[in-house]
């Protein structure tokens, strides 16, 4: 391989990551813009959502979806986007449970209460991810292997696109991320802007108070908000499942981890900072991969993530404020 | 609130202690539980929370990395004390030095971070946290990876050797017992053996008296409760209330909030370092950078804010609660039901261990929502 394909490769990899980061930080940059707070347990629920999906795969028959004949079909389009889709709705909800439960009560209570509280949630569930992955069935690889990671089978097809002799390899997983994600972005940027709804989460994002003084019902907004970014986790989740082939009960927190420092260099609250966001920190784990050690890269992310909240906390694309007293 | 003059202990604290120390009493009794050993740990987290503590609870600056501090000090204690290294200084300039490592450490991180918004530095915090167990990680030459520095020496009572040999001169000590050096101090070998052998050698800390050992421990979290008093409603402490509940009006009262939080930290930041280090000697080892995770960083959050955030004994209490529950209680239960054969290694739901996160994330959660000041709540809050 040449110096040029290499970085290609890295390319192609750290956008394919990055675009399923971009995903998650949006529930983490949406959720924060509402109700200023860091919703900790949203790498949690992505967790979750991944292993929903694994649980299908299995009632599905994981036998039969491996089955070399059969891979490629077009029915595995179909697979992939039904696991998506009741994946999403099913983080969507479960984050608003969340809400609805812990935060909710504590909405008038100081941050930092906030955020432990947020903490809380974040360890409870991944206990239940814990004995999930205990589960009696074959894909989770039995019960006595709780805390051990799961394979996820290969869902799409493994050939390379570009050819068998070229050296860079982009397969059909990567195009499968663009098709998917890329779609939602836009929905979601049109949702935002066009939609009643979501004009009425701008104007609560902007100031709750004189929101709910012209007639926005706030309680319902929030709930969007927490529905949507669920429901982006979750979908993030089958996208990395497929793309990683492998889903353990703590991968919230090393995803979520790069996905608010995603959020918060784009600026947090911001739709196209976390996207753009979530694109550079992938990126940057693709080249920290290949060019300093793959063992020092979780240590560049938290650098990248410290030094931007201690030189310029608004990040790229945020606006300067003022902390309220 | 005026001035006060030093005052070792409040009832309750005295209250704490004397529980705490009554626990090898429990091992007296019934040989077969053994807890002296464990409950060392429970006096480390209890210094660890009480540093914890000082950072969020006295001057409410949330840090999710103090594990980070505890690993830095466990690290510093390794290599000053550890034969693979050149320095090899003694056990208590060591813990010494290992504190003024750590708060060095906090100082570090502390410097250019305080000046953030609350939410802001716990996440910084938590990044720290996560680059110094790494760093800890892949730095193999120094810190031996995952191998962990060892062995490292047991704690040393100073002139324990000469007291234990002028004890047994009245036949009240051992025989023989051995100094920090290594070399043997006395040996009274005459009429009085056969009676002085026979009884324990009162100032060595070896492993066959883990009694001891518990309470030298002991004593170190007594020292650190007196000294966390003390400061507490020093005129340090003030400021640093003052700077909890309203950051502007301790401003106008010619307090600089960056150096009053800078000093929690560094204060808070060199606890953690002294509990890292006993924690090594504890364990012979530094053991594992996984040692210090996140989920250590929860363990001591958790420690203060079930005990009540503020209050020293509360937090004291709070580590008894939250350490005997996860480190004694639990892997006890899961042996006694293996030995049983309740429950199988097949199912994830019928070993007690599993449940640690959730009783975690139940007690923040819990807490936050219905007792967000404590178990034991000394001070009114000030309702923002």
């Amino acid at each position: 391989m040449t110096e040029t394909e290499v970085f290609l490769q890295q390319v192609i990899y750290g956008l394919s990551n990055g675009m399923i980061i971009a995903l998650v930080a949006l529930g983490y940059t949406m959720v924060y813009g509402i109700v200023e707070l860091i919703n900790f347990a949203h790498g949690d629920v992505f967790t979750l959502g991944g292993f929903l999906a694994l649980t299908l795969v299995g009632a599905l028959g994981a036998a039969a979806i491996l089955d070399p004949n059969t891979l490629g079909d077009s029915s595995h389009w179909l697979l992939l986007v039904g696991l998506v889709v009741t994946a999403g709705i099913f983080c969507g909800f479960l984050n608003v449970a969340i809400d609805k439960v812990v935060y909710k009560p504590l909405r008038r209570a100081p941050k930092l209460t906030q955020l432990v509280a947020a903490i809380g949630v974040s360890f409870i569930l991944v206990n239940i991810a814990l004995f999930w992955g205990g589960a009696p069935m074959e894909v989770f690889g039995g019960g006595n292997a709780a805390a051990a990671s799961k394979d996820f089978p290969e869902i799409l097809e493994g050939s390379n696109l570009l050819g068998e002799d070229s050296n860079v390899v982009l397969r059909l997983e990567d195009l499968a991320i663009f098709a998917i994600t890329i779609p939602l972005m836009i929905g979601l940027t049109l949702f935002v802007n066009r939609t009643r709804l979501g004009r009425g989460m701008r104007a609560t994002a902007q100031n709750p108070v004189a929101a709910r003084l012209m007639g926005i019902n706030t309680d319902r907004v929030i709930s969007a908000t927490f529905l949507i970014g669920g429901f982006l986790g979750g979908a993030a989740s089958v996208m990395w499942a497929i793309y990683n082939n492998t889903i353990s009960f703590q991968m919230g927190f090393r995803a979520g981890m790069d996905a608010f420092t995603a959020a918060v260099l784009g600026g947090i609250g911001s739709l196209p900072g976390a996207m753009i966001g979530g694109v550079l920190i992938g990126l940057i784990r693709a080249m920290s991969d290949q060019y300093i050690e793959t063992r020092w890269t979780n240590v560049v992310v938290f650098a990248v993530l410290i030094l931007i909240l201690v030189f310029r906390p608004s990040g790229l694309l945020g606006l300067k404020q003022r902390e309220k007293v | 609130m005026a001035e006060r003059r030093f005052s070792f202990f409040t009832p309750g604290q005295y209250a704490v202690l004397a529980l705490l120390a009554a626990t090898p009493f429990i091992d007296l009794a019934f040989p077969s539980i053994q807890l002296s050993g464990p409950m060392r740990t429970v006096v480390v987290y209890a210094i660890l929370a009480l540093g914890l503590n000082v950072v969020v609870g006295w001057t409410g600056l949330l840090n999710l990395g103090i594990a980070a501090f505890m690993a830095i000090g466990a690290y510093a204690f390794g290599i000053l004390t550890a034969e693979i290294y050149p320095f090899q200084v003694g056990f208590w300039w060591a813990l010494l030095l290992s504190g003024a490592i750590g708060a060095f450490a906090g100082w570090l991180l502390g410097a250019p971070t305080l000046r953030l918004r609350g939410d802001y530095l716990a996440i910084v915090t938590l990044g720290f946290g996560e680059i110094v167990q790494d760093g800890l990680k892949n730095l193999q030459t120094i810190t031996k990876g995952t191998e962990g520095i060892n062995p490292l020496p047991k704690p040393t009572i100073p002139f324990g050797a000469h007291i234990d040999a002028a004890l047994s001169k009245v036949g009240v000590g051992s025989a023989a017992t051995t100094d920090s050096a290594g070399t043997t101090a006395t040996t009274a070998l005459s009429a009085t053996e056969s009676v002085a052998g026979a009884l324990p050698r009162w100032f060595d800390i070896s492993s066959e008296t883990p009694a001891r050992w518990f309470y030298l421990y002991l004593i170190l979290l007594a020292v650190v409760i007196c000294l966390c008093r003390n400061l507490e409603f020093s005129r340090l402490g003030r400021q640093w209330f003052a700077v909890r509940e309203d950051e502007l009006a301790a401003r106008c009262m010619a307090i600089e909030p960056d150096k009053a939080k800078l000093k929690a930290f560094a204060a808070g930041a060199a606890l953690a370092a002294v509990a890292g280090a006993l924690f090594a000697s504890h364990l012979a080892s530094t053991g594992e950078p996984a040692n210090y995770d996140f989920q250590v960083s929860i363990l001591a959050l958790c420690i203060v804010i079930v005990g009540g955030i503020g209050s020293i004994t509360g937090v004291v209490l709070g580590a008894i609660v939250m350490v005997g529950l996860s480190n004694v209680v639990l892997p006890a239960l899961t042996q006694a039901m293996q030995r049983a054969g309740i429950g199988s290694t097949e199912n994830v739901l019928s070993s007690p261990d599993n449940y640690k996160y959730l009783i975690f994330g139940l007690a923040l959660v819990l807490m936050m929502r219905f007792r967000p000041d404590g178990i034991v709540h000394t001070r009114k809050a000030v309702k923002k």
